[in-house]
């Protein structure tokens, strides 16, 4: 078992499970109370990553983002160092890769909540701020419970994106999928069938929890 | 809570009817295949990542001979290895190391004696033309600190990422480049990254670089041959070919005179010119 490819995929998902809750909340706040007339089109681009195929992602990090290309240098004159084969440009990447699995259900919990409500805290004189602390967020805590656990499962899931810009450096880009997908390809079955087996058992329990815990959330993950 | 019952039933249903396919398939019975004098088929071809330029011309060649289709998917030999093992329905397979068609024919699943050493590989450093590295310092150019990123192939499970890690060991640079090695799927990834940039020196198969597709973008130096084991390719008729007849025919025209002069050409070393 590599612990090392584990402990790496955990520490991915985790930073982007946590970056999409700071970041994803207020995009999804957005989404859902703005009235601008294009707003379809930020919700179309939020979506993206579900059409997508990871290496449309990936083409465009490696190549677009490539040390060849303007943004590529402006990047590597700032960090130092290009997008592909760092912990960093995984992180990005999985970061946009996860994002509609983090704003879709936070928004879907945010439009559960009575509007009247909202209207009366504003009312009583509590801030935007505070009533989306102290009223939106509590009435929609299970959208924020399923978006960031499922940007969690979907960043442990990942598997196309990092391989093509990934690197394989351990500790570094080689993260659980691809280990798997390394040792079916040197033929030690024995190895990718332990590895799977935690894997299978890991998303099962994650799901299970989900479903178990917390029906009403998974309610709104499925709603369009 | 029955809910929760149910769900971990029908999965456990799942794990066990998934079960099988953690066992590799069995083989079929090997059909008589005979030499092809009619249009053959559809041949279906698994070639390691090395072939991918060489093996375009080739199979256009054999079509325009013999009327046959060919399809061809590159790899990394080790993906197709696994592939195979798991009723791959390739009926040829090209492999960058002989051991793989030898370990098929060992389990049952090649046909027995067709294991054919047809080209031996060699490995190269590249750096693309506007790189500021002088190859013809060999390996130790790699010492270079401006060099961020060397690729190779992923020595685990591609012949090229073997022979290079071995390379390396073997002038002693290893432990100096090992923390700055991003590996490729297979060769032709690993060839791509220092392509598109993102590396600043590979080392690659010299088939690819001498390829149309590279040719001009770069510049490279030998890796001395006595730093890695020789690269023997092998490719061998699987046993369990939905064309047998067809991947015979293309067989025989691997061995023939006309495609080892393009596998030269192609930077590929002829079997009669190494020494046993």
């Amino acid at each position: 078992m590599n612990w090392q490819a584990i402990t790496l995929s955990l520490k991915l998902a985790g930073s982007v499970a946590g970056i999409l809750l700071v970041a994803g909340l207020p995009i999804a706040y957005w989404v859902t109370f703005s009235r601008w007339r294009w707003k379809f089109l930020i919700e179309a681009v939020v979506a993206l990553p579900l059409v997508l195929p990871p290496t449309v992602l990936g083409y465009y990090i490696l190549v677009g983002l490539g040390p060849r290309t303007f943004p590529g240098k402006l990047w590597q004159s700032w960090f130092g160092q290009t997008l592909p084969f760092t912990f960093g440009g995984l992180l990005i990447a999985s970061v946009l890769y996860s994002l509609p699995f983090a704003v879709q259900p936070f928004s879907a919990g945010f439009e559960t909540v009575d509007r009247t409500l909202i209207e009366a805290s504003w009312t009583l004189g509590a801030s935007r701020l505070g009533t989306f602390f102290r009223v939106i967020l509590p009435l929609s805590a299970a959208g924020a419970i399923t978006g960031t656990v499922l940007s969690f499962a979907h960043t442990i899931g990942e598997f196309g994106v990092v391989l093509m810009v990934g690197g394989n450096i351990p500790g570094a880009t080689r993260t659980v999928s691809i280990d798997i997908y390394d040792q079916v390809q040197a033929a030690n079955y024995e190895a990718a069938n332990r590895t799977a087996l935690v894997l299978l058992l890991f998303s099962f329990l994650v799901l299970s929890v989900i479903y178990g815990t917390n029906r009403r959330a998974m309610s709104l993950w499925r709603k369009p | 809570m029955k809910r929760i019952h149910k769900t971990l039933s029908v999965t456990l249903a799942g794990l066990a009817w998934a079960a099988p396919l953690f066992i590799s398939a069995a083989a079929e019975p090997a059909s008589a295949s005979q030499f092809a004098q009619k249009p053959c088929g559809t041949v279906t071809v698994a070639a390691a990542a090395d072939l991918m330029y060489a093996m375009n011309e080739i199979t256009a060649n054999f079509e325009k001979a013999t009327g046959c289709a060919v399809r061809v998917s590159t790899g990394s030999s080790g993906n197709f290895l696994s592939q195979i093992e798991n009723g791959a329905p390739f009926d040829v397979f090209f492999s960058a190391d002989i051991e793989y068609p030898r370990k098929l024919e060992v389990e049952g699943l090649a046909v027995p004696g067709s294991t054919y050493l047809y080209a031996v590989g060699k490995i190269v450093l590249w750096v693309r033309k506007d790189s500021r590295l002088d190859v013809t310092k060999g390996l130790a150019a790699l010492r270079d600190p401006a060099i961020q990123k060397v690729a190779i192939a992923n020595p685990q499970h591609a012949p090229y990422g073997r022979a290079a890690e071995e390379a390396l060991r073997n002038a002693g640079l290893y432990d100096a480049v090992k923390d700055r090695l991003v590996l490729g799927e297979n060769i032709s990834q690993a060839a791509q990254f220092v392509e598109s940039g993102n590396a600043d020196a590979g080392i690659l198969a010299l088939s690819l670089v001498v390829s149309p597709g590279l040719k001009e973008k770069g510049r490279y130096a030998r890796v001395p041959e006595n730093l890695y084991k020789p690269i023997q390719q092998g490719v061998v008729l699987i046993r369990a070919s939905p064309n047998p007849e067809g991947a015979r025919a293309f067989l025989d025209y691997i061995k023939s005179p006309a495609t080892a002069a393009l596998l030269e050409r192609y930077g590929f070393v002829l079997p009669a010119e190494v020494k046993p």
